[in-house]
């Protein structure tokens, strides 16, 4: 009974406008100051010619302002008058892939989570094996995948999706597994003096103690779908998503460096949204204050 | 007259403390190897899988064994990078946690930023890495695998280190401890057990990172170069054997950091896991 | 001599925020057993952390041990015991009891000495190598304690230190705890909820109130020393006892009537 007395709410409304303002004005900084530090860095090292860590030129580091216009001109491949309508077509299209693939992941995880709870013999069983699997490189087992789902008939995207769901299964399975044991011991115990069948217990009790820990895994997974979605695409020739424009502009990187830099900060840009989107989720869902870490 | 109360008895034997759990719970594990190695090799009596896309575990076994050191030879060139790039991102992940809990309101102004940046798919960048260090270095992979590993470390090690309990920081008050000796002494102990699960996830993505970061440009006896090169020729096999070495390496790396987490974390009561 | 002299101390917490005591004034001599007792959010470990310098008053002043409490702080002169026993899960008993003195540079001797002799003290001679999971939540008080008197300070602050723990357990420690009292001659200010547990272990019982937390009574219990079980059966403790709870009772109306004046 050591509390001290906590701070009194009611001066919240003045202070939460400067505040707003503050962050507001800390974001243009920190972008402000990397614009400087990368010209910084830039004109420094060309200045005196180091060659450490690697050497700096127009092609390993182009200007920011470059790249930035990059996005409105035509882009080298000769598709659509602008870069940036380009990149974004191509971002909705792996987008979409991620999405399905977070979908299928998270579905998959949180019932193996679910599954592996109920067994200790299952979770010494399969865990190790579930843990095992993700040290397979997704990007060496990809195009096998998109041809044996092509052989069935199955749509390119959609192996992606798959690919996607596979890098998204794992957080979501290892939290769901943490979070339906991390119930408080006295409401299990109330449970049982209600003797409240197993299920019940499941779902009043156990599912929704897990729900902090499994949004946790969710912001990991959203951005690792993403990721799962531009590695699948990679190996299997699909032009239309940001994997393919990828590979497009790498080719072009000798002639015109900064369309590569560009698709970079699309691909960024995607994996952020998708991270807002979970965030914003779990805000509405979880009512309580979500944990500040990745 | 103060007879013990509740005192719990140590899991019993030198290795199963070491480890963390007797070998008997290894069994279950066991046995589902067993299982799924055996269907496997059965399954394409039942169904009519294509051969050539999933090879039988015998078949990768004999190209594993005929190609074995080529294959050994290529996975430790990637673990090397791999290995490599844990080093240094982990390295900088902990330095910068320990940073961030030193000066705590850098800290949350710039933790929104790191989450943002812990969003973006690294491995956009491997063909920006490539084109930085060259094609054929090992520095470019390095650098991918570092990058990858560098976020998760971080974030947990901070976790960890800001997780302390007030009262213990008023008890360090009370010594008139200073901020280094309260690092040394509750920040850094409690922050080990966090740090090592962030490790043990950095192991399993230096070993990807590496291999994604091959497949945009890498020397010709490198593992991931390896394996699509053999996509290429229809391979399959060599492919499949390449991919179990990946494995292999990534799982050993993942069992290590396991290992010296038990070494150090000698303390903890129960497995972590 | 007083080890603790209290001024007029006031603390508010946030910008005209809760005011958590206020005007407390207060001497505590060598070698007594001050007791605060109230209810929640009286002050009374607010107060404790004022004497300890891990809060700063808003106003008033605070001598401990003849200096600021800042000083007494930075020159180690009290110990300190929470409800929650607060020790360092990698580290066994001994390591743990030895951390104030590894803090304030003793050499290893020296500390394997007086940790030997904290351990006899609190009777946990053949734990030393235990870790705290291993140990009984009373044990880890004991531990906790230990720790707190292994540098010797002049001064012991407590804060509900047995709140944890069960009734036996408790009262088992109670004794222990006056038989520590008095082998180490050191002061105590003690907080706690259990008007018994104040009334038996104190030389003296400061009354408090809340809102705001102010010192509405000070008692002083003359029951014999050293105060043993037998102690707890005496008519005169049950006396001092209802002393205690009525003027409890007290503070607690005058808060009412407090309230209900302000609307």
């Amino acid at each position: 009974m050591s509390a001290i007395a906590v701070e009194p709410p009611g001066q919240r409304d003045v202070g939460s406008v400067w505040r707003a303002a503050a962050r507001a004005l800390l974001f243009v900084a920190v972008l402000a100051a990397f614009w400087g530090l990368w010209e910084g860095y830039r004109a420094l090292w060309i200045h005196e010619a180091w060659t450490w860590p690697f050497a700096v030129d127009s092609s390993t580091m182009p200007h920011l302002h470059d790249v930035i216009r990059a996005l409105f001109k035509p882009p080298s491949s000769g598709t659509g008058n602008k870069l940036i309508t380009l990149l974004l077509h191509s971002a909705v299209f792996t987008a979409k892939e991620a999405a399905v693939g977070f979908a299928l992941g998270a579905s998959v995880g949180f019932l193996l989570g679910v599954v592996l709870s109920q067994s200790r013999l299952l979770q010494r069983g399969i865990l190790p094996f579930v843990v095992a699997s993700q040290t397979i490189p997704i990007l060496a087992v990809a195009p096998i995948v998109v041809v044996y789902l092509g052989s069935i008939q199955v749509a390119a995207w959609f192996s992606v999706a798959v690919i996607a769901a596979y890098l998204t299964f794992f957080p979501v399975t290892i939290n769901t597994l943490r979070g339906l044991h991390a119930a408080d011991r006295r409401a299990l115990e109330l449970m049982r003096s209600y003797a409240a069948p197993r299920r019940t217990v499941l779902w009043k009790l156990r599912i929704p103690s897990a729900l902090p820990y499994i949004f946790s895994a969710l912001r990991v997974s959203a951005s690792a779908s993403v990721v799962g979605a531009i590695i699948g695409e990679l190996p299997s020739g699909i032009q239309e998503g940001l994997g393919g424009e990828i590979l497009v502009f790498h080719q072009y990187y000798s002639l015109d460096p900064t369309q590569l830099w560009a698709t970079n900060i699309i691909a960024a840009a995607l994996g952020i949204a998708f991270f807002i989107v979970i965030a914003i989720a779990e805000r509405l869902v979880v009512r309580r204050a979500p944990e500040n870490v990745a | 007259m103060s007879t013990p109360v509740a005192v719990q008895p140590l899991p019993r034997g030198r290795v199963a403390r070491l480890v963390g759990r007797r070998l008997r719970d290894w069994i279950p594990a066991l046995v589902v190897l067993v299982v799924v190695l055996v269907g496997w090799q059965e399954a394409y009596r039942v169904l009519a899988i294509k051969q050539f896309l999933l090879p039988k575990p015998s078949a990768i076994g004999s190209t594993f064994w005929d190609n074995r050191s080529e294959l050994l030879h290529a996975g430790w060139l990637t673990f090397q990078e791999a290995v490599g790039g844990f080093a240094i991102g982990s390295g900088l992940g902990i330095l910068v946690a320990l940073a961030l809990a030193r000066w705590r309101f850098v800290g949350r102004a710039m933790m929104p930023y790191a989450i943002a940046a812990n969003a973006v798919p690294i491995i956009a960048f491997a063909p920006i890495a490539n084109a930085w260090f060259g094609d054929f270095s090992k520095a470019s992979k390095i650098a991918i695998a570092a990058v990858l590993c560098f976020f998760p470390v971080m974030v947990n090690t901070l976790r960890g280190l800001t997780s302390v309990k007030p009262q213990s920081l008023e008890l360090m008050r009370s010594y008139a401890a200073g901020e280094v000796e309260i690092f040394r002494r509750v920040r850094i102990p409690t922050a080990l057990p966090f740090m090592f699960t962030a490790l043990k996830v950095a192991s399993v993505l230096a070993m990807i990172g590496a291999i994604v970061a091959e497949y945009f440009g890498g020397s010709f006896s490198d593992l991931g170069t390896l394996i699509r090169s053999q996509y290429q020729v229809f391979a399959y096999e060599d492919a499949w054997a390449g991919i179990l070495v990946a494995c292999a390496f990534g799982i050993a790396f993942y069992l290590a950091i396991g290992l010296l987490e038990r070494l150090v974390l000698r303390w903890q009561p129960s497995t972590s896991e | 001599m007083s080890v603790v002299v209290l001024e007029g101390i006031s603390k508010q917490f946030g910008r005209g925020g809760t005011t958590a005591v206020q005007g407390i004034d207060l001497e505590i001599d060598e070698r007594e057993f001050v007791s605060l007792i109230g209810p929640s959010g009286c002050g009374k470990s607010t107060l404790l952390r004022i004497i300890g310098d891990l809060i700063e008053p808003s106003s008033g002043k605070a001598v401990v041990n003849g200096k600021t409490a800042r000083q007494a702080r930075v020159q180690r002169d009290y110990g300190i015991v929470f409800q929650d026993a607060v020790l360092y899960d990698w580290r066994n008993v001994t390591k743990n009891i030895a951390l104030p003195l590894e803090l304030a540079g003793w050499s290893r001797k020296r500390r394997q000495d007086r940790v030997r002799e904290m351990m006899e003290l609190v009777e946990l001679g053949d734990f030393g190598s235990h870790y705290p999971w291993q140990l009984s939540g009373g044990m880890q008080q004991r531990v906790s304690i230990a720790r707190a008197l292994s540098f010797d300070p002049p001064l012991l602050l407590m804060d509900e230190p047995f709140g944890a723990l069960d009734e036996m357990t408790r009262e088992r420690l109670n004794l222990e705890l006056l038989r520590i009292w008095e082998q180490s001659g050191s002061t105590i200010v003690f907080v706690t909820h259990s008007i018994a547990e104040a009334v038996f272990l104190s030389t003296r019982v400061v009354v408090m109130s809340s809102r705001p937390g102010r010192i509405t009574d000070v008692i002083p219990i003359e029951l014999p020393q050293p105060r043993t079980a037998v102690t707890r059966e005496q008519p005169r403790f049950f006396e001092l006892v209802t002393r205690v709870r009525e003027a409890l009772h007290l503070g607690a109306e005058l808060d009412r009537a407090a309230a209900e004046a302000t609307g």
